[in-house]
């Protein structure tokens, strides 16, 4: 058995992506992993609070790390922008010292100490890195019949790093998709940003963005794409009708999480995994392939 | 090497105190952030430029402009610039310029979305996804908000809106507030 400390963030937990936190959950278990949600954890501040109060989004990061701290363990989260916002403020505290005084200060109004001994990671290194390929390919018990996946990972878990993997040409995903086997179709946009939050007040940009990535999965055979991001998911799946629409496509691509594919591979029932969330349904792409 | 920046400049000063921000003296206007960025094209001016009109002392048509709205914080002008400057955390910075300052650009619709998010991580400890969307949309502009209906609907069917709000525990969201209250008094991260 492994234990983290787990910060799910605010869409994996009760937002559009609980079937992310649902499916890492059960995933998780099947291998032997358990992740102790960190009590009354807050949102990590994500871009938006970075971008307009930048000290107190420190602040509220920081009293997560502060929290976590008490435990010893490794944080480890799903979603890339809290993996990204909440590093950031790790490492900004270590950098200024100037920052790290106010941000003790405003921390012990709340009775609380930071010492910067908590490791922020991605749920997706955690299972590649720690768990390891070989003991996740022992785990699978269903074949994927070759399933042509596309591996989407977005900006922030490989962006800006150092990261666990190549910033732009990365690879854990496209190993682990072998490993359950299904096959991992080139994607030559597979690093390339969705648009973020940007959908919510720049939609058109956004749109334009999620194109190309659809284009370029869909293009390269791809049957399934498969994404370690809330939003990275909830752009492609919920956003891919209104692509369609406006640049008169036909894409029908499910976008699943990386998570879902693993418990398909691992025999666990789609209602554990959330698969009827999608709003591009998985159904026909899966048909006859998974659970032969 | 570190490229000649005009006499007193307050905005690189400002830049510099701000953590990340000092890069700025380094860059040589190779323009490959520019190159990189997936939404320079929307920008009124590209990231070098923006670089370029802020070592410039172009203060007032730097905070005003749209350019910092568009950054999506994807980072690839951050792994790619050979100053090792960070260009995203410029952005993001001047962002917070904008808004501290009251510059407003009646273009963009990002600020406003941002503050409405910030809103929500200040006052409930975390972002209940449905109400800051329908917040921002009626906001922004309500005829926008009947076009989001039928996607809303789609999330709804799916299961995958919440209409209750998670909160922490009144102990654990005093807390919060304590330490974001106290962080307003400290004036910036400078």
């Amino acid at each position: 058995m492994k234990y983290y400390t787990y910060f799910p963030g605010c869409s994996s937990s009760d937002g559009g992506a609980k079937a992310y936190g649902a499916s890492a959950l059960a995933v998780a278990k099947a291998l032997d992993v358990e992740l102790i949600e960190l009590e009354d954890w807050n949102c990590c501040g994500s871009t938006p609070y970075t971008s307009t109060e930048e000290m107190a989004s420190f602040c509220a990061s920081a009293r997560n790390l502060a929290l976590a701290e008490k435990r010893g363990l490794d944080l480890v989260t799903p979603c890339s922008s809290c993996y990204v916002i909440l590093n950031r403020t790790n490492s900004s505290l270590k950098e200024y010292p100037e920052l790290r005084a106010k941000v003790d200060d405003a921390l012990a109004a709340g009775g609380l100490e930071y010492h910067g001994t908590t490791r922020v990671r991605h749920l997706l290194d955690v299972f590649v890195n720690d768990i390891g390929l070989d003991e996740i390919a022992s785990r699978v018990k269903t074949d994927l019949g070759g399933l042509k996946v596309a591996p989407y990972y977005g900006c922030q878990v490989v962006r800006p790093g150092p990261s666990f993997d190549h910033p732009e040409a990365p690879q854990s995903l496209d190993r682990l998709v072998q490993t359950l086997g299904a096959e991992a179709t080139r994607f030559p946009l597979k690093a390339r940003c969705c648009g973020g939050s940007l959908i919510i007040s720049e939609e058109d940009l956004a749109l334009g963005l999620i194109h190309k990535l659809l284009d370029s999965a869909s293009s390269n055979g791809a049957e399934v794409v498969i994404t370690v991001c809330p939003l990275c998911q909830t752009n492609l799946d919920v956003y891919q009708g209104r692509v369609n629409k406006r640049f008169k496509t036909s894409f029908s691509l499910p976008i699943l999480f990386f998570t879902q594919l693993m418990g398909l591979a691992f025999g666990l029932k789609g209602e554990a995994l959330g698969l009827e969330k999608c709003i591009v349904s998985a159904k026909k792409a899966l048909a006859g392939r998974v659970g032969r | 090497m570190e490229t000649k920046v005009q006499g007193s400049n307050s905005l690189v000063e400002e830049l510099c105190a701000i953590p990340g921000g000092a890069g700025i003296r380094e860059c040589i206007q190779c323009g490959t952030c520019s190159a990189s960025c997936p939404n320079a094209g929307s920008m009124d001016h590209t990231p070098r430029e923006l670089i370029a009109m802020v070592r410039a002392g172009m203060r007032d048509e730097v905070l005003s402009s749209n350019a910092m709205w568009f950054c999506a914080s994807c980072y690839l002008c951050t792994v790619r610039c050979p100053r090792a400057i960070k260009p995203t955390e410029l952005m993001h910075a001047l962002e917070c310029l904008a808004v501290t300052h009251n510059v407003s650009n009646a273009r963009v619709r990002t600020p406003t979305m941002y503050r409405g998010f910030s809103d929500f991580v200040y006052s409930l400890g975390s972002v209940h996804e449905m109400g800051f969307m329908t917040w921002f949309y009626l906001l922004s502009n309500p005829l926008r908000a009947m076009r989001m209906l039928p996607l809303a609907l789609g999330l709804l069917r799916h299961g995958r809106m919440s209409f209750k709000a998670r909160r922490l525990k009144p102990e654990a969201e005093g807390q919060l507030r304590a330490i974001l209250d106290r962080a307003e008094t400290l004036g910036g991260v400078q």
